[in-house]
Parts: structure tokens; C-alpha cells; sequence
């Protein structure tokens, strides 16, 4: 019995070194986002901001064109994500419920391009952008996002589709049901927790992206296409020892994700193993 | 619900049972071209998309690294073919093997460190107590969700020199000449942030992975384990470990490759300085590329990136394929 009392004391205590560790950065960056810049720049860190402040947000939502790289960076997510769902969930009902010439092909390629190497690809992609006179538009930076989460929409659902027993289908075709309306209303509602997983990560990935934006569309100015991961690392620059700016600017920008993730993230981190690793 | 009262339409009872015959509203139902065309016009938009938007990329880089293309030539859209000379170059420079090294053991510290903790997090998740476990669970998520450009502005500014928090502590512990410490200023306390920072964000993914993985294994196999006399060491290489096989590989091989590739913390931290002496391959190609204008030499190095990763992920699919054999 001594040793199970022992050995409930020190998981707990090196998970609360633990918990410390991975959530003190983000409190700290919310923390400072609410400070006073004089107790930012104390000598002494404030850990708890009693007389906090939201002039850091208003500094932040004041800099030059926010919310309209805001709305760029939601457009540009959301239609990127929504036609990746609909593309890979043709994609992953051909592969998994019909048979045809070339189907391991296709699933070896998707394999593959999970791993496409994005990011020392932009050089290239920068040439076809500007040979097309596509440069400082959302346009190309939509195509390419949707492809970045292409691949893994296709296997996640893949596999979530195939978890589906095909006589489900069939019955519901007995019952009177064309294929299609079997595929609407067998297969699609068990298919939520795959597609909440994929949209998630896909999400993350478009909301995220950097190299690609930092090429493509690195013009400043009223109506540019810039996105917030841009506007983030350029407002770092500009607003230099602003920490309390910097920190509210990172905190707005964390936030759609953050929320994405505590309302998802029961469904969401099992279909993400999933995908990624039992394949 | 909505799809309740949609009408049903042709009703064809028992049509169905085939399974991969369409039938219903379509002209041609039956074993027609249509049919046998199906799966093809519904891979049709991936297959556009995948050829359009990653081929297109990759061929173009492959023929860019052929060529002497820098800002002069890009302004006067001049193509200017130089056969192997951007591969030669880089492959006899010091430069890239330097950066190249670098790479393979930033990589290597990064997943061995991401692998280690992220399994033991993972275990002990499933060791602790309701509560305890959900607080655990909670702070991990925060550090998974947060995009990465916004890790690397908080972990600039936990390290700042003056009114990091970090420098305070190191200060407070008595290791004064850390107060004004600026990390940003040698290559190894650079890294040392950097790895920090990838950890810190890697660490959830494979611990919830790792977690989640365990609760399939069946108790029974525990129990029998320790009837033996095993201890947790002999249970995790006897039990865990070949039952999570799978996992261990794949979960790796995912490390390495996003490891490998990674851009955005290496870059937005101290954009590869100082003196470029924290460029991995990624950064490296992306500063010669499009920093220096040196488009042909920049896309020469991608390829030779691509290369690298290539064979790592030949690797890696080997291991899946197989795995999906054994199904």
C-alpha cells in the first residue's frame, strides 16, 4: 500500500511542474496583453494584473488596416477549408466504396503529398504566382491552402468513411434510397466527427501559414492581401519594445483557434490520431 | 430533421443490393460508362487540383534550379539555362553542408527530446486522476492551438534581454549574470529558444496521441504483466512499446519530416541569425531564394531538400504500406 501512496504523489506533483510549463507562455502572453506598460516594464515581472488595462487591444485593433486582414485571413481559412471538405469527401467515396483501375495509385499519391515540402516551395510558387499577375491577392493563397490540407482531409475521411459498414448503405438501398441519398443520410451524419477533425486541422494550418504569405503577398499599403500571421510578424517589427501591444496582438490573433479547438477538441483530437498516424 | 422531409424519389425497391451499380435518377443507370466513370469524375477535382497546385510547384522548382536567376534576370524575365552549376556550387560550398548538418541535428535533438517527453506526458496522463489529468490536458491543448507565430512572439518576449521573464527568474535563482542576458546574440542560446519553443509546441500532439493510443491496449495485458513481477520499465518494453509499435514509428517519422521542414518558428524568432547561424534547410533556401533574390540558387537547395526528404519519407511509407498489409 506504501508504494501507491508514493506513487500517486509524484505523478501529481511533476504534472502541476507540467501544467506550469505548457500554460504558463500563453498566460503570460494574455497577462501582459491586460497590463500597464509601466508594470510591463518593471524590473519585477506583475504576475496578476490588478489595475489592468485594454489599451493594448485598442493599440492593436487601431494599427493600420486590422480588421480588414481579419477578414482576409477568414476568407481565405474558411473557403480554403470548405473546398478541401467537399473535394476529399468525392475523393474518399470513390476510394472507399467502388473499385476502379488506378485506386491504389491515388491513394499512394495522397500519401504523399501529405508530406509536400510547402515550405521550400515558395520560390517556385512565387514564379507561377507572378507570371499569372496574381501576386498581393487572396486568390492563389486560397488554392494553395486548400491544397496544403487537401491530402490529409482525403485520408482522414478516408478512414472514417471506411469505418462505415457497407451494409448500412446497402439496407438504406433496399429500403428505396438512391445511392446518393444513402450517402447523405447514412454515411455523412457518422462522418461529423471526421469532418470536425479535418476542418479543425485545416483551420490551424490555413490560420497559421506564413512562408507562402511572406512571398506572395508581401505589399503594404490600403487594400492589400495580407493575412494576420503577416500582419503579426510585421506589427512585431514596427511596434518594436511594445510588448503590451505585441502580446494583445497575438492574443486576438490566437483566439478564433483557441475557441475552435475547446469547442471541438473532444471529437476533434480522436479523429486527428486517426488520420495522422493509424492511417 | 431536414433530410426526413426531403421527397423520396425513384423508389426502385432492392435496385441497390449490388452496392457499386448506381442506380436511381441517373440517365444511365446499370454497368454503363457512366458507371465505370464515376469514381474518376469524383476523383476528378482532387487529381486537377493535386496536379495544378503541388505538380505544377514542383516541376517549376525542379526547372528553376536550373537556371541563373537572379533579380536582374527575374525583371527582365531573361531564362537563363546554366545546366548543374547552382547544385555544384552549393554542393562544394561549406555553406550548405554546414546548414545541411545543422539541419539533420536540429532535427535529431528536437525529435528525439518531442518523442521522449511527449511519450511520458502521454503516460503519465493516463496514470493520473480525473482532475488532475483534465488540468494537464487543458494547459497542453492552450499550447497546441496557439499558431505558431504567435508562440514565437510570446517566446521572444519571455526571453527578452531586459523585461523577460526568464532573465527575472535566472536572476532570482542567483545566477545573476543572466539578468540582461540577450539570447538572441550567440547561435547555441538562440537555438536553445527555438528548440524550446518547437518542443514546448510538439509535445501536446504526440502526448495526446501517446494517450490516447494506451487506452487501447487491454487491461488484461497489464494485469498479467505485473502478476509476472514486471515493473514499469518491463512493462512499458514489454507491453507498450510492441503494441504501440505502430505508433511509435509513425508518430516519429511525422516528427522528423515536420521537424525537418519546419519554417516559421526558426524564421520569425531571430530570422536565422545571428550571422545566418541558425538557418536549417528551409530558411536557408528561403533566404538565399527570395531574401538575396537568388531565385535559381534558392530553388537548387529546395530540390536538394526535397531529396533529403524524400528518403526519409520512402522510409516512412515503407513502414505504413506494410502496415496496411498486415490489416
Amino acid at each position: 500500500m506504501r508504494r501507491s501512496v508514493l506513487g500517486r504523489s509524484w505523478p501529481n506533483a511533476i504534472a502541476v511542474v507540467l501544467v506550469i510549463f505548457f500554460a504558463f507562455p500563453v498566460y503570460w502572453m494574455i497577462s501582459t496583453a491586460f497590463k500597464k506598460t509601466g508594470d510591463i516594464i518593471s524590473k519585477t515581472p506583475v504576475f496578476i494584473p490588478f489595475n489592468g488595462t485594454l489599451e493594448h487591444f485598442s493599440t492593436a485593433t487601431g494599427a493600420d488596416q486590422f480588421w480588414s486582414f481579419v477578414a482576409n485571413s477568414f476568407i481565405v481559412t474558411v473557403v480554403a477549408v470548405s473546398a478541401s471538405l467537399v473535394i476529399a469527401t468525392a475523393a474518399a467515396f470513390a476510394v472507399t466504396r467502388m473499385r476502379f483501375r488506378g485506386r491504389k495509385a491515388f491513394v499512394l499519391v495522397v500519401m504523399v503529398s501529405q508530406m509536400a515540402p510547402w515550405e521550400v516551395m515558395t520560390i517556385s510558387i512565387y514564379m507561377i504566382v507572378r507570371d499569372n499577375n496574381m501576386l498581393n491577392s487572396l486568390v492563389p493563397l486560397t488554392l494553395f491552402y486548400m491544397m496544403m490540407v487537401l491530402p490529409f482531409t482525403i485520408w482522414t475521411l478516408r478512414g472514417f468513411m471506411a469505418a462505415v459498414p457497407k451494409e448500412l448503405e446497402e439496407s438504406a438501398m433496399v429500403d428505396g434510397c438512391t445511392r446518393f441519398q444513402a450517402f447523405v443520410r447514412v454515411i455523412f451524419p457518422l462522418l461529423a466527427p471526421g469532418l470536425m477533425s479535418t476542418s479543425l486541422f485545416g483551420f490551424i494550418t490555413a490560420w497559421n501559414e506564413l512562408p507562402l504569405v511572406l512571398v506572395l503577398n508581401k505589399a503594404t499599403g490600403p487594400g492589400t492581401a495580407q493575412t494576420l500571421p503577416l500582419w503579426l510578424t510585421s506589427f512585431q517589427t514596427t511596434f518594436g519594445d511594445d510588448w503590451g501591444a505585441t502580446m494583445a496582438a497575438s492574443t486576438l490573433f490566437s483566439l478564433p483557434v483557441l475557441l475552435i479547438f475547446f469547442l471541438f477538441q473532444r471529437k476533434a483530437v480522436g479523429g486527428l490520431t486517426d488520420g495522422a498516424v493509424k492511417g | 430533421m431536414a433530410v426526413q422531409s426531403e421527397p423520396v424519389r425513384a423508389k426502385t425497391p432492392g435496385a441497390g443490393v449490388g452496392g457499386d451499380v448506381p442506380k436511381g435518377s441517373r440517365p444511365s443507370a446499370g454497368p454503363g460508362p457512366l458507371s465505370r466513370s464515376t469514381p474518376y469524375l469524383l476523383l476528378l477535382p482532387a487529381i486537377a487540383a493535386t496536379l495544378a497546385l503541388l505538380l505544377w510547384p514542383l516541376v517549376e522548382t525542379v526547372i528553376l534550379s536550373f537556371q541563373n536567376l537572379n533579380k536582374r534576370q527575374l525583371i527582365l524575365h531573361e531564362t537563363q539555362w546554366t545546366g548543374f552549376k547552382n547544385y555544384t556550387d552549393q554542393l562544394s560550398s561549406s555553406e550548405f553542408w554546414h546548414t545541411a548538418g545543422r539541419s539533420v541535428a536540429f532535427t535529431v535533438i528536437n525529435v528525439v527530446l518531442v518523442m521522449v517527453i511527449g511519450t511520458l506526458v502521454g503516460l503519465l496522463l493516463n496514470r493520473l486522476g480525473k482532475k488532475m489529468r483534465l488540468a494537464l490536458q487543458i494547459s497542453l491543448m492552450l499550447a497546441w492551438a496557439m499558431p505558431f507565430v504567435a508562440q514565437t512572439t510570446v517566446f521572444t518576449w519571455l526571453f527578452d534581454s531586459r523585461y523577460g521573464v526568464v532573465n527575472w527568474f535566472l536572476d532570482k535563482l542567483g545566477w545573476h549574470s543572466m539578468a540582461d542576458y540577450n539570447w538572441y546574440s550567440s547561435q547555441y542560446s538562440t537555438f536553445f529558444v527555438i528548440i524550446l519553443l518547437i518542443v514546448w509546441g510538439s509535445i501536446p500532439f504526440v502526448a495526446f496521441n501517446m494517450y490516447g493510443a494506451l487506452t487501447t491496449i487491454p487491461n488484461e495485458l497489464y494485469e498479467a504483466a505485473r502478476l509476472d513481477g514486471a515493473g514499469s520499465w518491463k512493462i512499458f518494453t514489454s507491453v507498450i512499446y510492441p503494441n504501440l509499435k505502430p505508433f511509435f514509428l509513425g508518430t516519429t517519422f511525422l516528427e522528423v519530416i515536420w521537424i525537418f521542414k519546419c519554417f516559421t518558428q526558426v524564421y520569425a524568432i531571430n530570422d536565422g541569425g545571428p550571422q545566418r547561424l541558425t538557418e536549417t534547410l528551409p530558411v536557408y533556401a528561403f533566404i538565399e531564394g527570395v531574401g538575396n533574390q537568388h531565385y535559381g540558387v534558392g530553388s537548387a537547395i529546395a530540390v536538394l531538400t526535397i531529396l533529403m526528404l524524400s528518403v526519409l519519407m520512402g522510409y516512412y511509407f515503407r513502414i505504413i504500406i506494410k502496415q496496411e498489409d498486415e490489416l
